[in-house]
């Protein structure tokens, strides 16, 4: 499974859809993920891939992690593996 | 109905040791948050907290009790023996039997799991210490200080996570209000600063890794801190009759639930508690001259606690003064209520109002008087102390000067 299916299905089965009805341009509020789903897809990503995501739910736009959307979660991810590995 | 008075405080906390020396670091601002001291504290992304020291059980209790006593119940005991002391009562006869022990904790003996659960999990060993149920239990504590005083009346233990202490002092004011307990023990404690206890609340995302600013533009969560506070409340009579010391007037408190999400404050339901302490009071909203804020230094609790107020009080949420002690002694979950309260009697007593430190920046979202970083003279009458939890559990109290 790439990184992109992997984080599809972390962040479907957090919104209870199917993985064909999570698109890359979804934002996670388009999901109806709220803040503690958020919370909960985090530490999704921590485990699958094995790093650590800097995320502070006071602000969540302040740290590097973008989690806009679907996409750049990738990135993100992406970004911090090749960071820590 | 009966008038409730508070005749004795105590407490031990990341600022001092007792109320003196608390009282002492609020109105010089200190920071008792500081790095912690743990085994693995390496492993921590958060490593910093409001943590007691230089607390030494060894030498205070002896051997027996050591492997009876959590570090929550050693604080607790700690505090509850200076509270009695100034109270200057001693509970034997009818006042024994009918004066009883109401403490809130959201963990209890944490530390005690915690060691418990490496010893059996890591070191794989097979057998732990006869005592670790009684010493871990939530009411450990209650019952240590019930069995040291003597009380025999309504004992118990509330756990409420962040709103125990006052949940506890609500309970054993409406004991000594109704003429069930001519005094009560209540307040409450907390020890949570181990490696599992931090490593729990590391998880939810909502802590800040270098300090706790309440009502400032740039927090970034809240900071643990741990401890205990401890009161006798005393019915106002018999304070009277044998001529006490009253150091304030518990005069009213409220409940509420929000009954609408876990981790989440509500604006409703935190209006309607402070609302409902002032109804339940008597007093007027013009009346109230400081808040002790619940004040955690979050994003969500300070917007709504701010927003709360000012649905309350309306234009006299532009005149009188809140505070968040949080920024000195950290977060005390289920300890922090009963700690704040001092800053309440403080504030009626002595005149002088802790400021919230550590404030940087204005929030337009919490455009109240915050008392930002140095602690203010002022003559206060009426305060409240706001305890809003996880849960949705809220509990306000009111208390008059004496």
């Amino acid at each position: 499974m790439s990184i992109k299916d992997k984080v599809i299905a972390i962040i479907a089965e957090q919104a209870v859809l199917e993985p064909s009805d999570v698109r890359m341009e979804s934002t996670l509020d388009d999901l109806g993920i709220d803040s503690l789903g958020l919370v909960e897809s985090i530490f999704s990503i921590e485990e699958e891939f094995d790093i650590s995501v800097p995320f502070n739910a006071n602000d969540p736009q302040a740290s590097d992690f973008d989690i806009s959307t679907v996409a750049s979660i990738v990135a993100g991810i992406e970004r911090l593996q090749a960071e820590q590995s | 109905m009966k008038r409730v008075v508070i005749t004795g405080a105590g407490t031990i906390n990341a600022l001092g040791h007792d109320v003196p020396s608390t009282l002492a670091a609020m109105r010089d601002g200190t920071c008792g948050i500081g790095p912690l001291e743990l085994r693995d504290v390496d492993r921590l992304s958060i490593q910093i907290g409001g943590q007691v020291r230089g607390f030494e059980a060894e030498g205070r209790y002896n051997r027996q009790q050591m492997s009876l006593y959590d570090r929550f119940t050693q604080f607790t005991l700690a505090a509850a023996k200076e509270a009695i002391d100034q109270s200057g009562l001693s509970f034997s006869g009818e006042l024994a039997a009918k004066s009883g022990v109401v403490l809130g904790t959201a963990g209890g003996g944490v530390s005690t799991w915690d060691d418990n659960y490496r010893s059996v999990y890591e070191d794989g060993k097979n057998r732990v210490h006869p005592f670790v149920v009684p010493k871990l239990m939530n009411n450990a504590a209650a019952s240590h200080v019930s069995m040291e005083h003597n009380l025999k009346g309504p004992s118990f233990t509330v756990s409420t996570a962040c709103a125990s202490s006052n949940h506890a002092m609500a309970q054993a004011f409406t004991m000594v209000r109704s003429g069930l307990a001519p005094a009560m023990i209540t307040g409450g404690s907390e020890s949570m600063l181990c490696f599992g206890g931090v490593k729990a609340w590391e998880g939810l995302r909502v802590m800040s890794r270098d300090a706790c600013r309440p009502f400032s533009a740039n927090r970034n969560g809240m900071v643990q801190g741990e401890g205990a506070g401890v009161f006798v409340f005393e019915e106002y009579d018999h304070a009277r009759a044998r001529g006490a010391q009253i150091l304030c007037e518990v005069a009213g408190f409220a409940m509420s639930s929000d009954a609408s999400d876990i981790v989440m404050p509500s604006k409703n339901g935190a209006s309607r508690a402070m609302a409902g302490a002032l109804a339940d009071a008597g007093i007027n909203r013009d009346e109230v001259g400081y808040i002790n804020a619940h004040g955690t230094g979050t994003a969500a609790n300070d917007k709504t606690e701010c927003a709360a107020v000012a649905d309350v009080f309306g234009p006299h949420a532009d005149k009188l003064m809140i505070s968040s002690t949080k920024s000195m002694h950290g977060h005390l979950i289920g300890g922090t209520g009963a700690v704040e309260l001092l800053a309440c009697i403080m504030a009626l007593r002595d005149g002088v109002i802790a400021p919230t430190i550590g404030y940087e920046e204005p929030d337009p979202e919490c455009a109240l008087d915050v008392v930002p970083n140095e602690a203010r003279e002022a003559k206060v009458k009426v305060a409240i102390s706001n305890a809003f939890a996880f849960g949705g559990m809220n509990a306000v109290l009111a208390l008059r000067a004496a």
